[in-house]
């Protein structure tokens, strides 16, 4: 509850209640639940077969999943082993995206430092906490769409129809996942289903521990660029790129650097790239290895391409994709959704300050959490809203049963956040992650 | 509504604690990003004045429906000529307030252009007062 950084989640009947208009996706509370009674929603795996042309979208974080002695070429032939038909990794975009970003950065010098677009919990906390940030956010697409609408219309032009082919991303992380189900920015994604990376970890792992040595037709090569293959790692897109850029990552790190771009101005940056999780990506929550590790053997990798290979083959991947993208890169003008304000009305707004602070008067200020809301202020702010009442605070409660708070009633409002089996003896409660 | 804070001469690392705050209330009461940019900016300039040169003030920020105003006392020098500080580029920082990236002599014109009343008196030796006042398109 507490580590929620838009305090989407309360506590009511021993179970967490998360408020889906603040939510950003970025998992934090995935991280911490002791129970694991979060679960992030993918589509079922078989669904893949509804299609004669399967791809599996792939960030290249997955192929750095694997036991040190589990090759790329492996990783891929694997995932076409368990069912897809072709193997697309998402960064592919990448080097057509830079000269976009560098194009916009240039085009747009109003709206400086201008931020990245590529993690989606990072577009939401913006709308939602630093409202009057948006208009910062770059309005180009990021990765992940623009190599999926290449490859639908690659496929089409191959004379494949559309209704066959059937995308599917593997994610690392809950955010992408909403970006694709319910996109900002956009009006329908390309992509068909998403399917969680630790899901396919393990299906292809199977696969590759039981003998699984088959190769199919589809050429297994990755041929991206070591741009490529460290964008979705901190600083890929901030060192990529041709302006002065900043890559922050950590939701904590991120906040507090928006905090400031809001109060006073951030001078001589450009660009900011900025993500939800340490390590970027490679820290999504679905993924499996360690996400120091992770991040390390992709940059091995970039640096093994040679440099021969390098120069050519970018400019050959930029001048298939602007001629199939060029101009349907952009994305429409995204909308603050402020859940700071306590009132559309300014008046009505100041009103409600005024009792929140006289709330705050009485509760005890030192956030514990028992009350079922992660802060005194969150608290004060839910009784303003309806949302909830002073008694719910274990403080006050003491001082109200000096008076005439029944103390059995104080029980049963603690019950109706907690549970009734929270106040049951049990040796073997869950305990804390971290 | 009424808010004080008190500023501290010299304590660079706080310089900006009363503008971050107000900023976070004008944002809780929905005030128009713009407006709220002025303000924050304007108050902002005026706690640096304070943290650069006098010896502590106070912030005084009253919010209503119509408009935001701030008062600013300080007891330090004071100010000898108002118009000069009031030129842009004038200063008379010190060079290590200067080398901390303050200093540029754009404080005082800063606050008068993002606010819409503005007002400054000063006795030397004593210290400065100022007052801005940012009004708010009530919807």
């Amino acid at each position: 509850m507490r580590v929620c950084p838009t305090e989407a989640l309360r506590v009511r009947g021993g179970k967490a209640l998360l408020q889906s208009n603040r939510c950003i996706d970025c998992g934090e509370c995935y991280r911490v639940c002791p129970t694991g009674a979060i679960i992030v929603e993918q589509d079922d795996f078989n669904s893949i077969f509804n299609y004669k042309y399967r791809v599996a979208l792939v960030p290249s974080v997955l192929l750095a999943q694997y036991p040190e002695d589990v090759s790329v070429d492996m990783a891929i032939h694997a995932l076409l082993r368990i069912g897809f038909t072709k193997v697309v990794i998402v960064e592919d975009s990448v080097d057509y995206l830079i000269t976009r970003i560098n194009a916009y950065i240039i085009n747009n010098p109003s709206r400086k430092p201008i931020i990245s677009s590529f993690c989606p919990a990072i577009v939401r906390l913006v709308q939602v906490r630093f409202p009057w940030l948006v208009g910062n956010i770059m309005l180009v697409k990021p990765p992940i769409d623009l190599t999926s609408s290449f490859i639908r219309r690659k496929l089409t032009e191959e004379g494949i129809p559309e209704q066959e082919v059937g995308i599917f991303y593997i994610t690392p992380c809950a955010a992408k996942i909403a970006a694709v189900k319910s996109p900002e920015g956009e009006d329908v994604s390309e992509i068909n289903g998403v399917i969680n990376m630790d899901l396919i970890y393990n299906r292809t792992l199977r696969d590759i521990r039981s003998g699984g040595t088959k190769r199919t037709v589809e050429d297994g090569a990755v041929n991206i660029s070591p741009k490529s293959i460290t964008w979705a790692l901190t600083g890929g897109e901030a060192l990529s790129i041709e302006a002065k850029g900043l890559a922050i990552d950590g939701i904590s790190n991120v906040i507090e650097f928006l905090e400031k771009m809001e109060t006073s101005e951030v001078h001589g940056v450009d660009f900011l790239e900025l993500r939800a999780c340490d390590e970027s990506c490679a820290g999504g929550i679905l993924t499996v290895g360690n996400s120091f590790l992770s991040a390390e053997r992709l940059r091995k990798q970039a640096r093994y391409i040679p440099e021969s290979k390098i120069g050519f083959h970018t400019q050959i991947k930029i001048s298939e994709y602007s001629s199939v993208l060029n101009g349907k890169v952009g994305l429409n003008r995204l909308e603050p959704r402020s859940i700071v304000k306590l009132d559309d009305s300014m008046v009505k707004a100041m009103n409600k300050m005024e009792r929140v602070n006289r709330y705050l008067c009485y509760l005890p200020g030192i956030d514990c959490g028992v009350c079922g809301t992660p802060s005194c202020q969150a608290l004060a702010e839910d009784i303003v809203q309806g949302e909830g009442s002073l008694s719910q605070c274990v403080f006050l409660q003491k001082i109200m049963e000096q008076n005439k708070l029944d103390p059995k009633h104080s029980f049963r409002i603690m019950k109706k956040i907690w549970g009734e089996n929270r106040f049951i003896k049990d040796c073997d409660k869950p305990k804390h992650k971290k | 509504m009424k808010f004080e804070y008190k500023v501290q001469g010299g304590d660079f690392v706080r310089a900006g604690h009363a503008s971050s705050e107000v900023k976070k209330i004008l944002k809780q009461l929905n005030v128009e990003p713009s407006l709220v940019k002025r303000v924050v900016v304007a108050l902002y300039e005026a706690e640096v004045n304070i943290v650069a040169h006098a010896y502590n003030g106070m912030a005084y920020v009253d919010i209503d429906a119509s408009r935001v105003l701030v008062r600013l006392d300080d007891n330090g020098p004071g100010i000898s000529d108002i118009e000069l500080a009031m030129q842009p580029g004038f200063s008379t920082a010190s060079s290590t307030v200067r080398e901390m990236g303050f200093g540029a002599g754009m404080g005082l014109p800063n606050i008068k252009s993002n606010s819409d009343e503005f007002s400054i008196s000063s006795e030397v030796g004593k210290g400065t007062h100022l007052e801005f006042v940012v009004y708010l398109n009530s919807k």
